[in-house]
């Protein structure tokens, strides 16, 4: 680890002073920065504790139904919180199939949003990486690469963003509040990542110093909480990140889709919102057929990176296998083996 | 550059002072307070080897920062018995030989304290194995762990059915 400056500002506007100059970097829980500093992958000159900031770390319940997340809350604090787990059962069941319970104990709700990308190569600084290193190359492209992107990417990079809870957050129509050097504003979560395009070092759209503060989930995203799931395919059960994954929720009349929200989680270097998928099945009835072809939709765009394309075919049938979980309805706590494809919630058809 | 820091650990207030911002609370225990129970696996908080409880809730020691935890309170495998009287976890780690070359073990001892005070798993195996999978054992002791975990939380239950009655 390079050496560095430790600072712990008091208020969010000394942070901000501190974090919009060069060389900073924003430590919450630490759990991915102290990773990546440990590798050498990340060398910041300064590291501003952010962890002390005042009024960061509160679940607020809006008047409407929404709910405001600081941007400090802790992953374990949101997953098990009774009234989130009612309202957005799909982001809970996220949070608690990523990582280990040690993890989610420490890492943050705005850490989460901001972990970097899992690829080897990102992480290996003997290997040529534009992410980490622009203009360097990219040794994942003729590496191994059978767990990189297959939507939005370039040959630039073909990295995946890790996170679980992004999937369903940007399904929701989650939305980031930031403090900055020029103030406030709100960013949708959708809108946050960026693709790698050729400059695959701007992961996000945030400004130097500019720091996450909350999120919000909008009231109308509750219309899917009895119909909403997160599914993701591992290479073990548990504490691996998803090869693929999918939020589906649906809200319903009778046997009629009145409107889905879906996203998909482990293809792309952001989590990836799959709108025509969801305006097929509005107004449709509900029905293994429809859920089949909103996965062919939402895939449509795919191409393999490298030895990948099974991801393809495989997030096809998790979307699909996702809608159908959710059709039969989200369970009133999280299964024992959350988001596990292995996992049978009382109810749940998987064969359907 | 030095930092002071004051941290409750395993019950005593200890005031240090940080000559490096680079510490973590693993190194900080095992370096420079001799408390080399939480084991230095990966050092990359995919093992497990090194969880201790900070306020009360597990975590990895290897990705905390020292100085970020100002003013926490530390409970490490060193903190578990009462003098010769083991923990209830420690002893059903014994005799359920939830180990065996133990190097894992007082991570996987204090996650289980952990786990339980969260109090999520209940009764049901698959909960204590999914809720455990951050701990990893290399000899494969996992039965035995889930068997111990299992037994503890049943007394535990046993123990507020009688107070309760």
């Amino acid at each position: 680890m390079n050496r560095f400056d430790y600072i712990r500002p008091a208020s969010v506007g000394e942070a901000i002073a501190a974090g919009a100059q060069p060389g900073s970097a924003y430590l919450a829980a630490g759990t991915n920065l102290l990773d990546l500093m440990k590798g050498g992958a990340a060398r910041p000159e300064r590291v501003v504790d952010i962890t002390r900031l005042p009024g960061l770390d509160r679940i607020e319940w809006l008047a409407d139904g929404g709910v405001r997340i600081g941007a400090l809350v802790r992953n374990s604090d949101l997953a098990y919180d009774g009234r989130f787990q009612r309202s957005f059962p799909a982001v809970a069941e996220a949070l608690l199939s990523g990582a280990s319970a040690q993890l989610r104990n420490a890492a943050t709700l705005g850490g989460n949003l901001l972990q970097e990308t899992r690829c080897p190569y990102f992480y290996d600084t003997a290997s040529a990486c534009n992410r980490r290193a622009p203009g360097a190359g990219c040794d994942a492209l003729k590496g191994e690469n059978r767990l990189h992107a297959v939507l939005g990417w370039s040959e630039h990079c073909i990295a995946t963003h890790p996170s679980d809870l992004c999937v369903p957050l940007a399904a929701l129509d989650a939305v980031v509040e930031t403090e900055g050097p020029e103030g406030r504003r709100e960013i949708a979560l959708e809108a946050l990542h960026r693709l790698p395009g050729t400059a695959p070092e701007q992961t996000t759209t945030l400004a130097p110093g500019e720091l996450i503060a909350a999120v919000r989930l909008p009231a109308e995203a509750v219309a899917v909480a009895r119909h909403a799931r997160y599914l993701k395919v591992r290479e073990r059960t548990s504490f691996a990140f998803a090869v693929v994954s999918a939020a589906a929720g649906l809200e319903l009349d009778g046997g009629t889709i009145r409107r889905a929200r879906i996203a998909l989680g482990g293809v792309a270097a952001k989590p990836w919102r799959a709108r025509a998928a969801e305006a097929l099945l509005q107004g449709a009835t509900a029905s293994a057929e429809a859920f089949a072809r909103a996965a062919e939709a939402a895939l449509a765009e795919a191409r393999p990176s490298g030895d990948n394309g099974f991801k393809i075919e495989l997030a096809r049938r998790v979307l699909a296998r996702a809608l159908s979980l959710a059709l039969a309805g989200a369970p009133e706590t999280p299964p024992a083996l959350p988001a596990s494809p292995f996992a049978l919630a009382p109810g749940a058809n998987h064969a359907a | 550059m030095s930092l002071a820091i004051s941290l409750k650990i395993n019950g005593q207030p200890r005031s240090v002072t940080l000559d490096d911002p680079r510490i973590t609370l693993l190194d900080l225990l095992r370096e420079r307070l001799a408390l080399t129970g939480a084991k230095k696996g990966c050092d990359r908080g995919q093992c497990g080897a090194c969880t201790v409880l900070v306020d009360g809730r597990r975590i990895n020691a290897c990705l905390a920062l020292a100085a970020s935890l100002d003013g926490s309170e530390v409970t490490t495998i060193e903190g578990l018995a009462e003098g010769d009287r083991l923990h209830p976890v420690q002893a059903a780690f014994i005799a359920h030989d939830g180990f065996q070359c133990g190097f894992c073990t007082p991570g996987q001892i204090m996650s289980a304290v952990g786990l339980i005070a969260e109090g999520h798993a209940g009764e049901d195996p698959e909960r204590v194995r999914e809720l455990m999978s951050g701990n990893i054992c290399r000899c494969g002791a996992y039965k035995g762990i889930t068997e111990a975990v299992l037994e503890v939380q049943a007394a535990l239950a046993a123990g507020s059915r009688e107070d309760a009655a």
